[in-house]
């Protein structure tokens, strides 16, 4: 951005008559602009507009699919009976865990890795594609393969293996159920900041490193000092788009636990899921729809203030 | 005592092996789901789980028993195209727009764009699906395709966009000194150029749209149902099935992993949104 200004700082003043067809040109920017940016602006508006508000109607009223009738007008009753529900609670903290649990493993794991993997050694494209094919496959698959054939209680395979340790198996699910959705989720996020922080690395300046490792400067040094500062900002966008997609959660906890036992794996997306779709309560799930759009937009509101400036700013 | 150099070797060995270790522990689940499916169910279901046995295809013959795969496969193959298809032609004169015809609210405009990626999908769910109750959209492929082409396009943008960020505006503005129409200049100048930039962002949107697992579960039933919401029935017990559903779900990733292991490095931008190159 810098250098093109800088470019046409000293053209347009040298070339003086040119600016009468650069008006031009801009008018005829603008209807070009017009014509082709403003499908896709149209679309985006109403996909966000018109539910949107549609959501905020159906949470002002009593709404049950169940109980067809007059929809009378209540205020704030649904957000009431939401809140104060035994299951906002838990869906909540279940929420916020899951995030930032994940959050944490992969990218603590994440760095690590991609550190390991950033050196030559035999193989090393093979590896690469075996870190990240996790985050091609389907949540669905995911969910049920770690289910069935790695963590049953009888014959998966950690049962195999504790036993081969002389422990007694887990029961994942009964017994970690939170946990055992936080691993699945984990291990289907951590390719995508390998991929990302494996990038951000190869951009790191060879020379610099090795200038400070002639001066003396230890490993450790190396990496708090010079890689962990150039990892700030793809950490960042690991962090803003994990969170777009991990406060929706929902395909991992549909086919494994169904949000138990009790209310254990439910995560606000699940929650409004079975309060719409399973009790069919239109006005409640609204009130608890609207709820994880408050959430979401504070957590964006955040994340794209810490990072929104320098994706549009190349460097 | 070892040189430093012997010293640095056995180090680069060590983390070879290292590295070797976490990406199979990580690919394992894969590799398991791939072998389960050529194991009989005694076998698949046996304690503790076999790692030798005599292999069988009946799996894959057997695929159809269960639920009509191909039905499913279908669904997932025109939905995915036809959300792409249709996105591409929004992203691309929108990307060009915006990369070349730079004014003040174009960056607020991409910024937006960004922002509606923010709208947890729950939030508009339950209008969606009475929306879709009412105009019969309930259930069908369309339905999809117009889903996955909205919550995909930001990103469509945002790829494409990047992308045409780096063709010089001077080779543009030659062709249009020529005499090219808007369309030639498009057609013959900015796709070839920035055809590997525009592959990727297909096969970013084709990943995102086979596995999304969010509406399909939420608004097909049977008829449009992709693969997503076919394996997802599988979670119900029901006896031995495990080597069935390995097949089924191998068959169902196959395509979308080597789509992904082809376009690894492209896709750092799509799925970054331009930020990490």
């Amino acid at each position: 951005m810098k250098t093109t200004a800088l470019n046409a700082g000293p053209v347009s003043s040298a070339a003086e008559p040119e600016k009468d067809s650069r008006k031009g040109e801009s008018k005829k920017t603008s209807r070009i602009n017009r014509f082709m940016v403003s499908p896709s602006v149209l679309v985006l508006a109403l996909w966000m507009v018109i539910p949107l508000s549609m959501t905020i109607y159906f949470s002002l009223i009593r709404y049950n699919l169940l109980y067809p009738g007059d929809n009378e007008f209540v205020g704030l009753e649904n957000f009431q009976f939401f809140v104060t529900d035994f299951g906002f609670m838990a869906g909540m903290s279940n929420t916020l865990l899951l995030v930032g649990a994940v959050l944490l493993i992969t990218v603590v794991l994440g760095v690590l890795i991609s550190l390991l993997i950033n050196q030559a050694f035999w193989g090393q494209g093979i590896v690469r594609i075996l870190l990240i094919s996790p985050f091609f496959i389907m949540p669905t698959v995911n969910a049920l393969i770690w289910k069935n054939l790695l963590l049953h209680p009888v014959s998966g395979v950690f049962a195999a293996i504790w036993k081969f340790f002389g422990a007694t198996p887990i029961d994942w699910f009964s017994e970690f159920p939170l946990f055992s959705i936080i691993m699945i989720v984990s291990w289907q996020w951590l390719p995508f900041a390998i991929l990302l922080l494996m990038t951000a690395l190869q951009s790191l300046d060879q020379e610099q490193q090795e200038a400070a490792r002639l001066d003396g400067a230890g490993p450790w040094a190396l990496f708090f000092h010079l890689t962990l500062p150039h990892l700030a900002r793809p950490i960042a966008v690991v962090v803003m788009i994990e969170t777009i997609f991990l406060l929706s959660i929902f395909a991992e906890i549909f086919t494994t636990t169904g949000g138990g036992p009790g209310y254990e794996t439910t995560n606000l997306a699940y929650l409004i899921y079975s309060q719409a779709l399973l009790q069919f309560d239109v006005g409640l799930a609204s009130a608890g729809g609207l709820i994880a759009v408050v959430l979401a937009n504070i957590a964006a509101f955040f994340l794209v203030r810490l990072i929104g400036k320098s994706l549009t700013e190349k460097q | 005592m070892l040189s430093l150099k012997q010293r640095r070797s056995l180090n680069t060995l060590l983390m070879g092996v290292l590295a070797w270790g976490v990406a199979l522990a990580i690919f394992f689940p894969i590799f398991w789901m791939l072998l389960t499916s050529f194991k009989t169910e005694i076998d698949a279901f046996a304690t503790p789980p076999q790692l030798f046995f005599s292999p069988t295809l009946e799996n894959y013959t057997l695929v159809n028993e269960r639920s009509d795969y191909l039905h499913f496969a279908w669904n997932s193959v025109v939905v995915s195209f036809g959300s792409t298809i249709i996105g591409m032609m929004l992203a691309v004169p929108a990307a060009y727009s915006m990369a070349f015809f730079e004014t003040k609210r174009t960056k607020g405009t991409l910024l937006w764009m960004l922002s509606t990626k923010m709208l947890p999908p729950v939030g508009v769910l339950v209008p969606i699906y009475l929306l879709f109750k009412d105009t019969g959209l309930l259930d069908t492929k369309t339905g999809l395709v117009i889903i996955y082409t909205l919550i995909n396009l930001p990103i469509m943008i945002w790829m494409a966009y990047t992308y045409f960020k780096e063709i010089p505006k001077e080779v543009l503005e030659a062709a249009r000194m020529d005499g090219s129409t808007l369309f030639q200049e498009i057609w013959r100048v900015l796709l070839p150029m920035s055809k590997g930039g525009l592959a990727a962002t297909v096969l970013l949107s084709l990943i995102l749209s086979w596995n999304e697992a969010f509406w399909s579960l939420n608004l097909t039933a049977s008829e449009a149902a992709p693969l997503t919401a076919l394996i997802a029935s599988y979670s119900s017990p029901e006896g031995l099935f495990w080597a069935k559903l390995s097949a089924v779900s191998t068959l169902a990733c196959a395509p979308i992993l080597i789509f992904g292991w082809i376009s690894q490095k492209q896709l750092v931008r799509g799925l970054s949104f331009g930020a990490v190159k």
